[in-house]
């Protein structure tokens, strides 16, 4: 018992400090010799500060705490996000059900499947004129495929022998979906709601850097401009944890839907 | 005009130069309230011949005809146990059955249903289990889960594909005892499928051996003229039975050895017959992002 907690202790908790340790020591290293450029971890600390110390803080537009600018960004990718959600699944779906829609639209998909965010961004501004809603559309245009292709692999994995069951049941189509097709499906598409939702993260910074709005990204982005490097690392380091939280989160969500 | 009708039937699988006979005329009439219960090798057709009557699947010639209309489809009065029991994991036990019972009666109250689904999970002694998840469940207790679900449909005919194929030999004999109770209490019209050719003779009151494949057809009907409830010790001194069991292993021993001789003759090593099913795909893992 005692050493089972030892053990977890060194494990969960121990290795990965020593990990991070290792990593801020390399840091420390290279920009003390290498890279003169590169502000040392004490001194990231330092002019981050105020920022993490009082993270609601609000200075002005672009000076606000850390976890001000991470809500900002959470709400921005909260709203492309259930864009995302709410697009992907239903042409998922599709593709799973039907080979005729998959002829059709799988080629075109697999073809925008794979264009960045820095080409979806400027055709949102053309599109809506407006920053905001041109950051939400590029996180759903970018985050939605990993929900589209694993939806679709779900449905087509389904066992014949469920399919057996509506059948020989006569479950209407709409039931079939309902009562059938989805809860089966629904391990599957956990895993493209949590992949959607790390891409969906990922893009953020990239939208709030090309419109300048405030959130973690256009915060990075102002920074840089500013050559205030040390607040790029706060960044990168919100900005990772932030991530790390989100996917954890979805895999505790994806697991309670993981049956049979 | 008998209830269940199959006259003529043969399937095959696959695209036709390279086509795998698996029936081939297929003759089989069943009256009504009879239990009949069809033995053969594994491989033989025999859940080829169940999705055939159920509606799943349609003949290439011939024709199935049920309560005197032509099989077309699958549909609820039909109701069948499927070899591997085929529960819905995300719905509890009850649920599986109320999924039926919703299907069918769909002019009775949300209680009344209900009540209906319970009373079949009761049938079936798993009263205590209703709120539990297949995968909470034994093996046995699912494939009781699945003949609750069958009979609450009130089918006009039950297909039992190889019911208690996977499970071992003391739940078996359990389920056996449960079915005959209930095949007698409902006096309802079933088809067992089965590669047991004593359960076949203790449940049945008619046995008939499907010959081995490819282009297997059924050989001839026995019937099993011993008094019921019948109890599988006593069974097994019965003269009866014993000479029943000898008429049909005989047949099934005889088409096997012919099926080889022919292959021998043929001197081609014999197609896999056996059709592989889809890998279960992992679910797309690659995270693509290009910034």
């Amino acid at each position: 018992m005692k050493s089972n907690l030892v053990d977890s202790l060194v494990k969960y908790w121990l290795l990965p400090i020593v990990g991070a340790g290792c990593v801020i020591l390399l840091w420390a290293v290279a920009s003390s010799s290498v890279v003169p450029s590169l502000p040392s971890p004490l001194k990231t600390w330092e002019v981050s500060k105020p920022y993490i110390l009082s993270p609601w803080e609000k200075r002005g537009e672009l000076d606000q705490g850390i976890l001000h600018f991470t809500w900002y960004s959470l709400i921005r990718v909260a709203k492309g996000y259930a864009l995302a959600i709410a697009l992907g699944t239903p042409i998922g779906l599709l593709l799973g059900m039907s080979k005729g829609f998959t002829n059709t639209f799988d080629p075109i998909i697999q073809v925008l499947r794979p264009v960045s965010p820095l080409a979806w961004l400027p055709l949102g501004l053309v599109l809506f004129q407006k920053p905001e809603p041109a950051g939400i559309f590029t996180i759903a245009m970018c985050s939605m495929w990993p929900t589209v292709m694993n939806t679709a692999l779900g449905v087509r994995s389904i066992p014949q022998d469920y399919i057996n069951v509506a059948r020989v049941l006569k479950l209407s189509p709409w039931k079939t979906l309902v009562k059938v097709t989805i809860p089966a499906a629904m391990p599957y598409m956990f895993t493209g709601f949590r992949l959607s939702l790390g891409i969906a993260w990922l893009v953020i910074v990239a939208a709030e850097m090309l419109t300048g709005a405030p959130g973690v990204g256009g915060f990075l982005w102002q920074e840089y401009n500013a050559l205030i490097y040390e607040h790029i690392i706060l960044c990168i380091l919100t900005i990772g944890i932030v991530g790390f939280i989100l996917d954890r989160m979805m895999g505790l969500v994806e697991r309670r839907f993981k049956v049979a | 005009m008998a209830f269940i009708e199959l006259s003529g039937v043969c399937k095959g699988y696959g695209p036709a130069e390279q086509r795998t006979h698996v029936l081939e005329d297929v003759n089989l009439s069943i009256e009504k309230g009879e239990l009949v219960s069809i033995v053969g090798y594994s491989g033989a057709g025999k859940t080829t011949l169940v999705s055939l009557l159920a509606g799943l699947i349609k003949p290439d010639r011939g024709e199935v005809k049920v309560g005197g209309k032509v099989v077309t489809g699958p549909g609820p009065e039909r109701g069948v146990v499927f070899q591997n029991y085929s529960l819905l994991p995300w719905l509890s036990v009850l649920e599986n059955v109320l999924l039926a019972v919703d299907q069918v009666f769909p002019q009775l109250t949300a209680s009344e249903r209900k009540a209906r689904a319970m009373k079949f999970v009761e049938m079936v002694n798993l009263g205590p289990a209703a709120g539990k998840r297949p995968r909470e469940l034994s093996g046995g207790m699912r494939q009781r889960v699945s003949v609750a679900r069958a009979l609450a449909m009130e089918p006009e005919v039950l297909l039992l594909d190889e019911p208690f194929g996977a499970l071992d030999a003391l739940t078996r004999g359990v389920l056996q005892g449960e079915l005959q109770r209930i095949s007698q209490e409902s006096g309802k019209t079933m088809l067992l499928i089965t590669n047991d050719v004593d359960e076949g003779i203790l449940l049945s009151d008619r046995i008939i051996p499907l010959g081995a494949g490819p282009r297997a057809s059924l050989g001839p009907a026995t019937v099993v003229d011993i008094e019921r409830p019948r109890d599988r010790k006593e069974l097994n001194h019965d003269p009866r039975f014993r000479a029943i069991r000898l008429a049909v292993l005989e047949y099934l021993l005889e088409s096997g050895k012919a099926r080889r001789a022919e292959r021998e003759a043929a001197e081609a090593p014999p197609p896999e017959t056996k059709a592989s099913a889809p890998a279960p795909s992992e679910p797309v893992s690659i995270v693509e992002v290009s910034l």
